[in-house]
């Protein structure tokens, strides 16, 4: 393998994907590097097409599943048959200073593999928050800026959505939409009348094809996109951005490549490259690049960051404005509402959606000041209750046979995801005193709500159960389940974007302040979170960044 | 709020959209180290009719058809807590001694008609154990054995194919069409 490239991209996820894409087309010679195994496209996902009874467990949690992903454990993401795509613990521990649930899928492909797939663009709404609230560092972007790469991306990774002309929600480049079932639509129906259109419930836009792509078919509704999908229906590394960038004959992918540190010259203060461990011999290797992009995902990228530690930045590359680790968010949710349906007895559906319905924020628009600052968006769905109802009032025997063979009633439910603030305070370090499987230094995790947050889960309750009581449902109940830092899988910050190097990580083109040609576009560049899916948002960062950066290249920049 | 109802809560709340699994929440106790053997043949064939009283043939085959006592064994010795699996061996005793004391003879000597009223029976204690049970007190021996018949059976070949409808690859979605009283739910 040569040691010199053009590119090298850490991290083979939603983000690296693109890089790797983006930069390969351009002409780039990428070295992609994935800490984890590679997980082949079709003949890697094992479970994929096993019917329910050829999982020995049925897919329940097993003790063994506990005893390997004690922390994954703590969550319902992770099943008999995905549990293999989860991270083993004990191999790669980090510190919760205060309760954090870290979600990771160390393999090619990282968590494009398992991501809920929801897909949905920013707005200035979002961009302009912090400027307006002074709140955070202000972006020095905005959605002009990223218009165009969202419709690169969604041109290509294939979203399926409706279009609604909303200011906060804007539409995209969409396929044609999935559709909603009986209940959902009445339900939509009444709250668009009780608002008078104010709130809207749609149809999630979701990155599962809805028409055929080049190699790509359309959703078979199976449901079971978290395993794999043989049809290669839903957007991940492995079904687009990896078969893109090997097309391009420019592309070297290296699994089981730990990058640990970025090489840096202090007098062109410039990066040189990566050095790597290799997770397997446990050899290092430097390899040399034009440009690094670091995609290793929210936390470990901001690993990589902090260890890079030199004479220079004793406290890591990007570093020398001591927001290096800070600002971490997340989405706090889990709080919403359930009802029953009654009067649609006689209806049904076909076919496993892999999808559900979206309610877009509504809160502290158009003027509305609440006591808390941002929103909320729900996402939920309706369904007929299959035979894991609960069984409690059914009895035993024939009787309770014949009715758990047939559909239940109908129920509700939503979650309500809502935008945590940036705050200095909520951050993650390196704790040099302890050491993973291969000796490296881990993070420690110190985040938590604030006010802000917990003022807006009031509303995520109540707005919730108001709605589904407006819409004529039955034993509406608010719930409040409580919320983890980091649960929602939507970890961001880390290394804000902003305009100011003294404030901020990286520069509006994604850009180390410290070292221009190294680029972070994934989660740790965000500067706030709004209260939409971040992924597509990663997705446009990314192919923005990588022009840029060849173009740069191109000029002599870089 | 027990694991499990947590577990169908966020299922709930998320309206289905994403698949929970009985994951651990926080709290959970340590998970058992048994393994499969500590059920005996005997024990399988007793779950095999315990299960059977639960779900029974009709036209269509019931928990024992679709192995319900050998999946019992495994998923209690596999998957429970220590704890769990202490409650569930226990019962198993209980359910014997419950037949002796009720019908004169042990649960394999009972007829179909016995059995079913012992069920029957012993799921009312289950749902009066339930009504004023603790926080912290574990689940009731025949709650067990309910939700392990339930998912083993239609979970099962048989289950998904004879008595609800499986379709690996349905290919579409019909989101609004007919359902006629009677009609088997899809899995």
């Amino acid at each position: 393998m040569p040691l010199t490239f053009d590119a090298v991209v850490v991290g083979s996820g939603i983000s690296g994907g693109w890089a790797a894409k983006e930069l390969t087309e351009a002409g780039l010679r990428v070295l992609l590097l994935e800490r984890g195994r590679n997980i082949e496209h079709i003949t890697g996902y094992v479970n994929a097409l096993k019917a329910p009874w050829q999982l020995a467990h049925r897919d329940r949690m097993t003790n063994a599943i506990r005893r390997e992903h004690p922390l994954a454990a703590r969550d319902p993401f992770i099943r008999e048959a995905n549990a293999d795509y989860w991270v083993k613990d004990a191999e790669c521990p980090y510190v919760e200073e205060k309760p954090f649930d870290w979600v990771r899928g160390y393999h090619v492909g990282g968590r494009s593999l398992m991501w809920g797939r929801q897909s949905y663009r920013w707005s200035d709404l979002d961009f302009e928050a912090n400027l307006k609230e002074g709140v955070g560092a202000d972006w020095p972007i905005r959605y002009a800026d990223v218009a165009p790469w969202y419709d690169h991306v969604e041109g290509f990774a294939g979203v399926s959505g409706s279009l609604e002309g909303l200011p906060q929600l804007p539409d995209g480049r969409f396929q044609p939409p999935m559709e909603l079932n009986c209940v959902e639509k009445m339900v939509a129906a009444r709250i668009r009348e009780r608002y008078r259109d104010a709130r809207r419930l749609i149809i999630g836009r979701v990155a599962n094809l809805t028409q055929a792509k080049e190699g790509r078919s359309s959703c078979q509704y199976r449901n079971k996109c978290d395993l794999g999908c043989p049809f290669g229906a839903y957007f991940s590394t492995q079904s687009s951005t990896l078969p893109a960038a090997a097309k391009t004959g420019n592309l070297t992918l290296r699994p089981f490549s730990i990058a640990t540190r970025v090489l840096y010259d202090r007098d062109r203060r410039r990066a040189l490259g990566v050095e790597v461990l290799d997770a397997e011999t446990r050899q290092t290797t430097e390899f040399r690049s034009r440009v690094v992009f670091l995609c290793a995902s929210t936390f470990n990228t901001a690993w990589v960051l902090m260890n890079s530690a030199t004479e220079v930045w004793p406290d890591g590359l990007g570093s020398s404005c001591g927001e290096l680790g800070h600002n971490v968010m997340d989405h706090h949710f889990l709080v919403g509402a359930t009802g029953d349906a009654e009067g649609f007895e006689d209806r049904y559906y076909f076919g496993r959606r892999a999808n559900g319905f979206y309610i877009p924020r509504f809160r502290n628009l158009l003027g509305e000041r609440r006591r808390y600052s941002r929103g909320f968006g729900y996402q939920g769905g309706a369904s007929r209750l299959g035979w894991e109802r609960d069984v409690a009032e059914i009895g035993v025997g024939a009787a309770m046979k014949e009715k758990l063979m047939e559909p239940g009633p109908w129920s509700i439910g939503m979650s309500a995801f809502g935008e945590t603030l940036p705050n200095h305070r909520n951050r993650a370090r390196l704790d040099r005193s302890r050491r993973d499987a291969w000796g490296l230094p881990v993070l420690a995790m110190e985040c938590e709500i604030g006010e802000n947050e917990r003022l807006m889960r009031v509303d995520m309750a109540n707005d919730a159960a108001e709605m589904f009581e407006a819409a004529g449902l039955r034993n509406v109940k608010p719930l409040d389940l409580g919320y983890t830092f980091g649960q929602c899988i939507h970890e961001m910050g880390t290394a804000r974007m902003g305009r100011d190097p003294a404030t901020s990580v990286v520069n509006a083109h994604n850009q180390v302040w410290d070292a221009k040609n190294v680029f972070v576009t994934d989660g740790a560049c965000m500067t706030s979170s709004s209260c939409v899916n971040p992924s597509l948002t990663y997705m446009a960062m990314t192919a923005r960044a990588a022009h840029f950066a060849v173009e740069s290249m191109k000029r002599g920049d870089l | 709020m027990s694991r499990r109802e947590a577990v169908r809560r966020i299922a709930l709340l998320l309206g289905g959209a994403m698949v929970a699994s009985e994951a651990i929440l926080r709290g959970q106790s340590a998970p058992g180290k048994a393994s499969a053997e500590a059920f005996t043949q005997a024990d399988r064939e007793l779950l095999d009719e315990i299960g059977e009283a639960i779900i029974p043939a009709t036209d269509i085959p019931g928990a024992k058809a679709a192995g319900i006592g050998a999946f019992m064994a495994m998923m209690v010795a596999d998957c429970y807590s220590e704890r769990e699996h202490a409650v569930f061996r226990e019962g198993l005793a209980k359910v014997e001694q419950a037949c002796v004391s009720r019908f004169g003879r042990p649960f394999l000597a009972a007829t179909p008609e016995e059995r079913g009223a012992l069920a029957a029976e012993l799921d009312s204690q289950r749902g009066a154990y339930e009504a004023k049970k603790g926080k912290d007190e574990p689940a009731h021996y025949f709650r067990m054995m309910k939700e392990l018949t339930v998912l083993g059976y239609f979970s099962s070949e048989i289950g998904c194919t004879r008595a609800v409808r499986y379709v690996e690859v349905p290919g579409r979605f019909d989101a609004d069409i007919p359902y006629r009283k009677g009609d088997p739910a899809w899995f």
